[in-house]
């Protein structure tokens, strides 16, 4: 686990729209570029797959945190791409990352068509706590697509402790062919379909109605709102949060651009 | 010292390796272009959003600039008087610490320049806070924002500025990686040291320099 820094003495502007408070995390393990040697590929859904790397020197990472990923070409060209972290932070010298392939993708493209077991890339991370969930708050989370990585991370890391704080899902997907992660809900997880479901299954969009029983059924101190996808999927449902009377200073929002 | 400048790179031991390839790793076309900074790319016309927050619903009318901290005459605009100032204009590149560059982006605004001749920093004055209508920060050097080099823009491509891109109005300091011009700028506090702002606090570099690759501490 990074250790948690306190900046102390800062100046604090005004607002009216208050961002979340941060945890903010040690930049040590950020400046250092260390390889990563890919050891497992499994498949999530015919755009995804999850890419298991061995990385000996991992610093340990906070649920939702993302890391910088680098292919370097034989010319000395370079590549570099963002990446949540999908796993649960434990001592396995391991970590996963889940991709979506990007149609014409420089970086996703060359996961899904060339890397096998084996093949060494470099990381640098785990980079920024502000979407970071230690396990001690009430977590509402609204994910779509790949967008549900880091939220997954904090599922798993909810399950591996054993943590009795409340922690719910709703993970967007245009088909139950295309949920990542499917097989692993429990409970905690209300999939949202948008485009085909099971017999009896509704088929849209995210709307007010998905979030108004847990709004309804949120904890004493209320839930602490992670919200994770494209901008257009982010700026809907942080949308639906707000209206639905979540506290802004209680929603953090991580785009995938 | 070695002829071929890769070997050393594919046979060095772990660490001292200055290259490491990724096998089957080609890339796409190189483009040699001399305005784009290391390891960006062109991200063409989409221009992706990536603020950690809600999209505030703030109205211009509602919209105000201060400067305040180390200045002589601490000061706050409206909409309409920030208008009256002299209007100027960015065009050129925007680049972001994730990867990619926009280039040929057009700003209208006024030169940050305007107001800070209003508030005049003191001579201690070194550094800044730029902050937000819905509290992030981003810390520069004053030196940064003088010059001609930074912007309070409302417009982009001749249009009101997005509220996802920061209108009513972002600051534009198009020299530095794009998180420190912060949008829906609310004011500068003027300062003599250097405090890290939101993304500097979570691992950021303080600087940001895209030239120089500046991305995260210790770059
Ligand atoms: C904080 C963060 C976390 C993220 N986490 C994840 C994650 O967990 N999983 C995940 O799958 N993604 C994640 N992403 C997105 C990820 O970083 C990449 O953007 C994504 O994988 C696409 O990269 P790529 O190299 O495959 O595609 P790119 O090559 O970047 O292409 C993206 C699109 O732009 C087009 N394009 C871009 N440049 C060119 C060019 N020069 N010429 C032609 N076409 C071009 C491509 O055709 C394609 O449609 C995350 C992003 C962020 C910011």
């Amino acid at each position: 686990m990074p250790a948690t820094e306190t900046v102390t003495g800062t100046f604090t502007p005004p607002t009216r729209f208050a961002v979340p408070g941060r945890i903010e995390v040690g930049s040590r393990a950020a400046g250092r570029w260390q390889t990563a040697t890919l050891t497992a590929i499994r498949r999530e859904t015919p755009r995804a797959a999850t890419f298991r790397f061995a990385v000996p020197e991992w610093a340990g990472h906070l649920p939702g945190q993302h890391l910088m990923l680098r292919l370097t070409a034989e010319d000395g060209y370079t590549a570099q791409r963002h990446y949540s972290i999908a796993s649960a932070p434990d001592d396995s010298g391991h970590i996963e990352l889940t991709l979506d392939h990007v149609e014409g993708g420089e970086v996703s493209g060359w996961f899904h068509t060339v890397a096998r077991p084996g093949d060494r890339v470099e990381v640098r991370g785990p980079l920024s706590g502000f979407f970071a969930w230690p396990g001690d708050r009430p977590a509402l989370l609204i994910g779509a697509g790949s967008g549900v990585v880091p939220l997954m991370s904090m599922v798993r890391h909810h399950r591996a402790r054993g943590l009795t704080v409340p922690l719910r899902l709703l993970v967007s997907a245009r088909s139950p062919e295309e949920l990542i992660y499917a097989r692993e809900y429990g409970p905690e997880t209300t999939p949202v379909l948008t485009r085909s479901a099971p017999e009896g299954v509704p088929v849209g969009r995210l709307t007010a109605a998905h979030l108004a029983p847990l709004m309804d059924d949120r904890p004493a101190g209320g839930w602490e709102a992670y919200v994770c996808g494209s901008n257009a999927f982010a700026e809907h449902a942080s949308r639906l949060l707000v209206a639905a009377g979540q506290p802004v200073d209680r929603i953090r929002v991580e785009r995938f651009g | 010292m070695t002829p071929d400048p890769w070997a050393a790179a594919r046979s060095g031991p772990e660490g001292t390796t200055r290259m490491n390839i990724t096998r089957g790793f080609t890339g796409r076309p190189r483009v040699s272009d001399p305005g784009l900074p290391p390891g960006q790319y062109d991200a063409g016309d989409d221009w992706p959003v990536l603020s950690a927050e809600v999209t505030p619903d703030l109205a211009a009318a509602d919209w105000t600039f201060r400067v305040d901290g180390l200045v002589e005459r601490e000061t706050t605009w409206t909409w309409d008087e920030a208008h009256a100032l002299p209007a100027s204009a960015y065009r050129g590149d925007i680049h972001c610490v994730t990867g990619w560059s926009k280039f040929g982006v057009r700003f209208g605004g006024v030169l940050l320049d305007a107001f800070l001749d209003a508030a005049r920093p003191l001579p201690s004055a070194t550094h800044a806070v730029a902050y937000s209508h819905t509290g992030y920060t981003a810390n520069l050097p004053l030196a940064d924002l003088t010059g001609g080099r930074a912007w309070i823009a409302w417009e982009y491509d001749g249009r009101p500025l997005d509220p996802e891109h920061g209108g009513p109005a972002r600051l534009v300091v198009p020299h530095l990686y794009f998180w420190k011009s912060a949008k829906w700028i609310a004011g500068l506090r003027i300062l003599d040291h250097d405090e890290p702002g939101f993304w500097e606090r979570n691992g950021y570099h303080a600087r940001g320099n895209p030239w120089q690759e500046q991305r995260y501490a210790g770059d």
